[in-house]
């Protein structure tokens, strides 16, 4: 029963890392092509700047939970997928060093280089997160021990020996792109104001459309690369309303998005992002990382949960913490809620 | 070559680097809120200026330890996927309550500090600031938490399937080590801050430019540094010390360069341990003071090295031995010259004493040299083992990442670091040499 709730309260800070940070990894893939002028790129850069880094906290916050509530999974998943965790750690590097420090230098040509780099580590991470969740839905080669070690890629098919990257998580990381910069746009025009603000919402029906027709493919390719997502939804079948909402929100953020009613565009695109991860969750539990090696060798759930008293204490002191870390997020929203000023200079 | 060493290579790199920068914040934030307190109350702007200067000093230190930071969580999987898999029950527990407790915090505060000003009461602008403190000072906490564990298990046993687990939440979070060990590491951290702050004043004094500022800089500056300096020796680094000589003779042998047990042991001032004859080459050393200061009696028996088998001598010994001596020798140095800084400032000659000013404004590199080798000192010490006397660092490590992989990401990082450091250096000079006070700074906004 812990190991259950457990297995959710990570997938919701999974979600809540994927809808936050999420915004701003596609704001970061965006800007070079919404804002031109320094004013602007400041204004974006404004947009995303005092909240981007309490963002990606909850990639850490959720990186620890795992670690204690599921250590075997943490140590395997972590040491198998050495080679794309370290390229993404130099990825957040590169992203949190850009974005932050671009300010500070008022040489053209090197703020230049710093907002490139900034775009190209931001467009590459989102690949990466896609490219990861469709590895854990593929599954790993898991070894007797409970180990494995992935090469960046063998012959680009799904099988018992693939590699971080086949044709099916290259799919997962190219719909998780569009996604989050669909996301990112959307954010952009809820924002900035002016040419920003209309370029942005003008991509946003393009890459709408590049989603759905992803989101529609990675369908059939799931069924075909992991048949097993779908024990799950034929037991329950009222948890197919699980991938209606997904198109649902998806739909639904694009009617808003034409009405102007940008905010809650933007909060179709959260429930787009947070049905399509509860849909993958559902599909995976109670395995948390299948085995292309045989189910047998299958991280499940019973297998990996860390010990009754430490998720007991776990459960007092998060629930504690997150409810401390919504108020943090509640002030720090409303103090920098509405529209960026264009330039606003420090006092 | 050997996938042990090459895993400890990458480790040791990265958590190196990355302490140099939250030193300098956690330090710092103690010396901010001084500033903002002194401001609420006199309501004089020069603090609130001086405050905003070290905000824009600490952000970019801060956006530097983040990303520095977030490797060092992920490497516990990554390269000790074996010891994360044993312990994650146990020491998961402190680092996702970093994350929770104090990177939520801080995080979203210093958001407010930094860009928020205008939007804030004064109050709550102070308020922010402490918070911020407060969130950099938890984080400290929970790590020194999760390494003090490994230093010195408490509270814990082992399940069927050979993992460890907790027994005592309150246990984990009240190990005496950590305690010590905390006190001794914030210490230093404020150490940094305060050396890194005088030095500041010092170069504005020595420049000739922004007086005002540069007096208040020193001042605060030298009054906590002083009280630092002191603390780190005593009590805490005497407690931490006698500590550790209890719970891990062999690694305080190690460090003293203490060969054969001896009564009435000597310190060893200066020298180079020689592990093959066992013996400390060009020796300094003041007779019995090392008994005295372990057992408090110049006659007490200290155990050497000799009273342990060799394969629980720490690994590395003689740079156990130097790191540790670097640590203390520099500690001492820190209290001779911030005393002297402090007699000058009590006296008001501070200001004129060109000499001073150039012997602090010297200084500042040698807190972070401190900070580092007390570091290496204390997980140097740790080895051979990750968990002390549980387990052995050799079984601790992710035996599917071959030493290749792990030299191919070590050069990544060597690399990326090495970029970060000019960066670094760049951005600080720039920050310093234009100073507070100035108005219309269009290069910090967001």
């Amino acid at each position: 029963m812990m190991g259950v709730l457990w297995f959710w309260l990570v997938g919701c800070m999974i979600v809540a890392y994927v809808v936050l940070d999420g915004f701003d990894l596609g704001t970061g893939v965006l800007h070079l092509f919404v804002a031109h002028r320094e004013d602007e790129r400041r204004m974006v850069v404004q947009s995303i700047g005092p909240v981007w880094d309490g963002n990606e906290v909850w990639l850490l916050a959720g990186g620890g939970t795992l670690y204690f509530a599921f250590p075997w999974l943490y140590a395997s998943a972590f040491s198998g997928f050495y080679l794309p965790l370290m390229i993404v750690l130099w990825l957040l590097v590169v992203r949190g060093v850009t974005l932050e420090l671009r300010n500070h230098i008022d040489v053209g040509v090197w703020r230049a280089l710093l907002d490139g780099l900034f775009a190209v580590a931001s467009l590459l991470l989102t690949i990466f997160l896609g490219a990861a969740l469709a590895n854990v839905i593929r599954g790993v080669p898991l070894q007797a021990d409970g180990y494995f070690f992935l090469p960046l890629w063998t012959d680009w098919r799904p099988g018992v020996h693939p590699g971080v990257l086949d044709w099916y998580t290259v799919l997962g990381g190219l719909l998780a792109c569009t996604a989050l910069t669909l996301h990112g746009a959307l954010w952009l025009s809820l924002k900035t104001t002016g040419e920003v603000e209309r370029r942005a919402a003008r991509l946003v029906p393009v890459l709408w459309t590049v989603v759905l027709v992803l989101t529609l493919l990675s369908v059939p390719a799931t069924m075909a690369v992991q048949p097993a997502t779908l024990v799950n939804y034929n037991r329950y079948p009222v948890t197919y309303l699980l991938p209606l909402a997904v198109l649902g929100s998806l739909v639904a953020t694009l009617l808003l998005h034409r009405r102007g009613q940008a905010f809650r565009a933007f909060l179709g695109s959260c429930a787009y992002l947070a049905c399509m991860l509860v849909g993958a969750c559902w599909g995976l539990f109670p395995t948390l990382l299948p085995a292309t090696t045989g189910a047998d060798r299958s991280i499940t759930l019973s297998a990996a949960i860390s010990s009754p008293y430490t998720l007991h204490v776990g459960l007092l002191w998060w629930i504690f913490g997150m409810l401390l870390a919504i108020l943090y997020f509640t002030i720090s929203y409303t103090m920098f809620c509405g529209k960026v000023g264009r330039v606003s200079r420090h006092p | 070559m050997n996938p042990e060493v090459m895993h400890r290579l990458q480790f040791a790199f990265t958590v190196t680097f990355h302490y140099l920068f939250p030193q300098l914040t956690m330090g710092l934030a103690l010396l901010i809120v001084i500033l903002k307190t002194i401001a609420l109350r006199t309501g004089d702007e020069r603090w609130d200026q001086a405050a905003r200067f070290w905000g824009r000093i600490f952000g970019i230190n801060f956006v530097f330890g983040v990303v520095t930071g977030i490797p060092m969580e992920f490497e516990f999987g990554t390269n000790w996927a074996q010891f994360s898999r044993m312990t994650g029950g146990v020491i998961g527990q402190p680092l996702a309550m970093e994350g929770v407790f104090s990177f939520f915090l801080e995080s979203a505060f210093l958001g407010l500090f930094l860009y928020g000003e205008k939007r804030l009461t004064r109050t709550w602008h102070w308020l922010s600031s402490v918070l911020v403190f407060l969130g950099s000072w938890l984080s400290g906490f929970f790590i020194i938490v999760t390494d003090a564990w490994m230093q010195h298990p408490v509270a814990y046993q082992i399940n069927a399937r050979g993992q460890f687990e907790i027994t005592s939440f309150l246990g984990l979070l009240t190990n005496p080590w950590a305690i010590l060990q905390y006190l001794h590491n914030m210490c230093g951290a404020v150490i940094t801050g305060a050396f890194v702050m005088a030095a500041t004043g010092a170069f504005y004094l020595l420049e000739d430019r922004l007086q005002e500022y540069a007096r208040i800089y020193l001042r605060v500056g030298v009054t906590v540094g002083i009280l630092a300096s002191i603390a780190i020796i005593f009590p805490t680094g005497d407690l931490h010390g006698k500590y550790v000589a209890h719970h891990q003779p062999v690694s305080i042998a190690a460090m003293e360069g203490l060969f054969h047990t001896e009564k009435g042991a000597g310190l060893v001032l200066m020298g180079q341990p020689d592990e093959t004859t066992g013996q400390i080459d060009n020796p300094i050393v003041v007779n019995s003071v090392l008994s005295f200061l372990i057992y408090g009696t110049t006659k007490a028996e200290v155990q050497g090295l000799d009273a342990f088998p060799r394969d629980q001598w720490p690994s590395t010994l003689p740079l156990l031995f130097y790191a540790y001596h670097i640590m203390a020798g520099l500690g001492t140095y820190f209290v001779a010259v911030m005393a002297l800084a402090a007699f000058l400032l009590w006296r008001n000659r501070l200001w004129t004493s060109r000499w001073m000013l150039w012997a602090l404004l010297l200084s500042f590199p040698l807190p972070y040299i401190a900070n580092t080798a007390g570091w290496m000192t204390a997980e140097i010490g740790r080895q051979p083992w990750l968990v002390y006397g549980l387990l052995r660092t050799g079984q601790g490590f992710s035996s599917t990442v071959s030493a290749s992989n792990t030299l191919f990401t070590l050069l990544g990082f060597m690399g990326l670091y090495t970029l970060l450091a000019i960066l670094f250096i760049v951005l600080i000079y720039r920050e310093i040499s234009r100073g507070p006070g100035v108005e219309a700074h269009a290069l910090t906004t967001h």
